[in-house]
């Protein structure tokens, strides 16, 4: 068991240097692949804290489309970052107290894999037991996915969707410049 | 005692994660890094709910034929699967508007477009056009 929550630490160590890569990288194009890294690993940790499900979900979604959607975008970006003239003094100032605090208040939480921790108490044993007789199928992350919380992945489906529209309805509006500049053209086509 | 500490580590590294993707979203000026910043504060929230559903001995929450099996709590893994999907939508819509920005403004500095925004605003103080428009409503 302890070896398991070593491997943790180290792979929760390895994405805080990755983290901190981040901030000190300019370029574009590091940027990209390191959140990609970033993913992944935490794909890694998924793995070892018993989330299965959830890895290969952010493996192929967290580390794969999103990669590819920033890949995208960065064809029509500038390829480096400008360092601002104003100071980031007070954004970090605000950022370490307010991570001071969490850390502080992290004491009162339970440690890590406990039985009794509160979470475990709750509806989450409803659902181990009955998700064999209920639905029928031996994942219980599906079942309550699919069922128990079915309102939650429809919810989910129409956030989804309304984002999917609100992306075609930005990058439309480039494209009918575009075409008002080229509609001279098929009139002509038209005359001729 | 290192039971203990380790048992805790993780919380303290997550909380540091979180932080250092808050530091990139408030702290940059750049939209793009921007949007990186909310990906990995994202990813860090998503660890610690994960880490939340572990139990120590359990397996992954597939059931089997054996009776005292403890499994993992299923509840943190569905909710966080409906959010990582949640998260690429916002990831794209985010780098949609940087797009549209860059096409507008031709920089996707803050301090670019800000200063952009600002000369417009004092053209149209000399004008009167924005004086003109608020008098009419």
């Amino acid at each position: 068991m302890i070896s398991e929550l070593l491997i943790n630490a180290f792979l929760v160590t390895i994405m805080l240097s990755i983290a901190i890569a981040l901030i000190k990288t300019r370029t574009v194009i590091f940027t990209v692949i390191l959140t990609s890294a970033y993913s992944l690993v935490a794909a890694l940790m998924f793995i070892t804290l018993d989330a299965v499900d959830v890895a290969f979900t952010e493996a192929s979604v967290g580390a794969g489309i999103s990669t590819i959607l920033f890949l995208a975008a960065m064809a029509y970006l500038p390829k480096k970052e400008v360092e601002s003239i104003s100071s980031e003094f007070i954004p970090a100032l605000s950022c370490i107290i307010l991570g001071g605090i969490l850390i502080w208040c992290s004491f009162d939480l339970p440690e890590i894999g406990q039985l009794t921790a509160p979470i475990h108490q709750h509806i989450a044993p409803e659902y181990i037991k009955g998700s064999k007789e209920d639905i029928g199928i031996p994942n219980i992350v599906t079942s309550v996915l699919a069922s128990y919380r079915g309102y939650d992945t429809f919810g989910e489906t129409i956030v989804v969707f309304t984002a999917g529209v609100a992306v075609l309805a930005l990058l439309e509006k480039k494209n009918t410049t575009k075409k008002n500049k080229s509609q001279p053209k098929q009139k002509i086509k038209k005359n001729a | 005692m290192i039971s203990s500490t380790i048992g805790i580590w993780n919380y303290w590294i997550v909380f540091c994660l979180m932080m250092i993707g808050l530091f990139l979203v408030i702290g940059r000026k750049n939209f793009l890094k921007k949007i990186v910043g909310l990906a990995i504060f994202q990813t860090s929230v998503f660890l610690l709910y994960i880490t939340f559903g572990k139990i120590k001995g359990g397996t992954p929450p597939i059931l089997n034929e054996s009776i005292d099996t403890i499994y993992s709590n299923p509840l943190p893994h569905v909710l966080i699967l409906t959010a990582i999907v949640v998260g690429v939508a916002t990831t794209a819509l985010g780098l949609s508007l940087v797009l549209r920005i860059n096409s507008e403004y031709g920089s996707i500095e803050e301090d670019d477009v800000s200063a952009q925004d600002l000369v417009d605003y004092h053209d149209d103080i000399e004008t009167g056009k924005n004086f003109d428009l608020k008098f009419k409503k």
